[in-house]
């Protein structure tokens, strides 16, 4: 390993990081954005041309105000909860391929952190985990409220898991892979696995929307029942964290969709492209390309939002358990068969 | 029981169809209605740069009225505190002196003229009261303000600017 190496690799997670930051700062003003334009409204317009300056004076605002710590709380752990929140948002995006690789001055830079072989697993690790941030902040609140919030929370979470994962395995049984770059790979031009797996689409995005806490699955916030949710005791940047890896957790989700799904920074006609504009713009180009799948995803996720109303709790769960998963195992079974008989002959 | 009326409804609860029960229909019906405002006119004015047109009998701040030479009407005879159902006018009397009849129309006027508009309902009786046709709420909407002693208008801030002469 040389030092070089460690520099490009640090240059990239750097750049991700930023990315990942900026999209999620952005998509609070487009989603007031959207909100306003669905709702024939007009949105933020008064900070900077348009309003673009709302999300500088919405972090000023979070910054400035009054940090608040309860006094029969956990201190340690009500500290660490939204840290961990954070964290577990962030370091989904190491796993996901960004571009095919560059070449710059003889030396091949693939665009993705890591390409760890199980990198399917690696997201479902990162995703179970997020669970954490929120269940951890719930109960060192120390409030009934919280508490109840961070366990709606859990399980919703953990009953969609379920569903996700057996969702994924029909698509592992169409790629034959667990690592992302190689499932992205497999999707040259419009070989999508949207095409082989509409099923399956469906049932992860329903589940990506219940991961991520976005209506219609919001249930961990709710003013009529649980006063705010599992921050209510939160404030100041603390909360501020809470809410950030929400939209930091939609980037990420977006971003894994179009991979598994979408065919990642693929599209049709790449090949022309790729063998006229050179080793270092062509792969640009289809990052670029990535990037607008996220950015139609992130639309589609407030889109969404702002049209459907929420679950009951128990409809949630019987989405979740009676719906969805019986889907994903005759998904996964129906698949199986098609792909034995595919082979046979 | 004996209905009370012919206009009694039985209801009967129907179970959901398939195709409501997969919600996806419903859903994309949903998202194409909600799609279509996305690209609606706003109903939005920006409202201290624009400003809604209003009725022609729309009631806003009001202005105290100065008549063709520029004198000021109001005779100070305290019919429009008196009709006022907020309570929101008061006013002190003043005897004008010789070398004023430039600014007053009448032998007696208001030297001091105040409306609370915190109080004003503006519902327009000081104008239908007034005899001399000096006051009139044909202003804008009243500004917001930090401190309530500033919603106190004193003249300086209701009566009409001086006609330029030509």
């Amino acid at each position: 390993m040389d030092i070089t190496f460690v520099i490009e690799k640090f240059i990239l997670v750097a750049i991700i990081f930023g990315i990942s930051l900026v999209i999620a700062m952005y998509s609070t003003y487009a989603e007031r954005k959207v909100a306003a334009f669905l709702q024939d409204r007009l949105g933020p317009d008064r900070a900077g041309p348009a309003g673009m300056f709302q999300p500088l004076a919405d972090g000023l605002k979070m910054f400035m105000k009054e940090e608040i710590i309860p006094t029969h709380s956990n201190k340690w752990l009500f500290m660490v909860g939204p840290g961990l929140a954070m964290l577990t948002a962030c370091i989904g995006t190491a796993v996901i391929p960004w571009g095919s690789a560059i070449t710059v001055g003889g030396r091949v830079i693939p665009l993705q952190v890591t390409d760890i072989n199980v990198g399917v697993l690696y997201i479902f690790g990162v995703v179970s985990l997020s669970v954490y941030g929120v269940m951890i902040g719930g109960w060192a609140s120390n409030n009934k409220y919280s508490l109840l919030s961070a366990i709606r929370a859990a399980s919703q979470n953990i009953s969609y898991e379920v569903a996700m994962g057996l969702s994924i395995i029909a698509l592992l049984l169409v790629t034959n892979t667990l690592s992302l770059k190689e499932i992205v790979e497999g999707q040259h031009g419009w070989h999508w696995n949207v095409l082989y797996q509409p099923l399956g689409f469906i049932l992860f995005i329903v589940c990506a929307f219940a991961e991520t806490n976005r209506a219609p699955f919001d249930l961990p916030e709710c003013e009529t029942e649980l006063i705010g949710g599992y921050h209510t005791e939160y404030s100041s940047m603390k909360l501020g964290f809470y809410l950030f890896a929400e939209y930091i957790n939609m980037f990420v989700s977006s971003a894994v969709m179009s991979t598994l799904y979408f065919g990642g920074y693929n599209y049709p006609g790449m090949d022309w492209v790729l063998l006229h504009v050179g080793p270092v713009i062509g792969p640009l180009i289809g990052t670029a390309v990535l990037f607008a799948k996220i950015f139609a995803f992130i639309f589609f996720f407030m889109w969404v939002r702002w049209t459907i109303p929420r679950f009951r709790y128990d409809q949630l769960m019987h989405l979740g358990w009676k719906v969805l998963m019986p889907l994903a195992i005759a998904n996964v079974i129906i698949t199986g068969i098609v792909i034995a008989i595919v082979e046979k002959f | 029981m004996e209905p009370l009326t012919s206009k009694k409804k039985v209801l009967i609860q129907k179970p959901l169809t398939f195709a409501e029960r997969i919600y996806l229909p419903a859903l994309t019906k949903g998202l194409s209605i909600t799609i279509s405002h996305f690209f609606k006119k706003e109903a939005t004015i920006r409202y201290p740069e624009v400003q809604r047109e209003m009725s022609i009998n729309w009631r806003g701040m009001h202005s105290l009225k100065r008549d063709e030479d520029g004198r000021e009407r109001c005779t100070a005879c305290g019919l429009c505190a008196l009709s006022c159902p907020a309570e929101a006018i008061t006013m002190i009397a003043a005897e004008r002196k010789p070398e004023e009849k430039e600014l007053y129309r009448e032998e007696k006027y208001a030297s001091v003229y105040e409306i609370n508009m915190l109080r004003c309902i503006f519902c327009g009786l000081c104008e239908e009261a007034c005899p001399k046709e000096a006051i009139y709420l044909d202003g804008p909407i009243v500004p917001s303000d930090y401190l309530r002693k500033d919603f106190i208008y004193g003249k300086d801030k209701l009566v009409e600017q001086p006609l330029v002469k030509k």
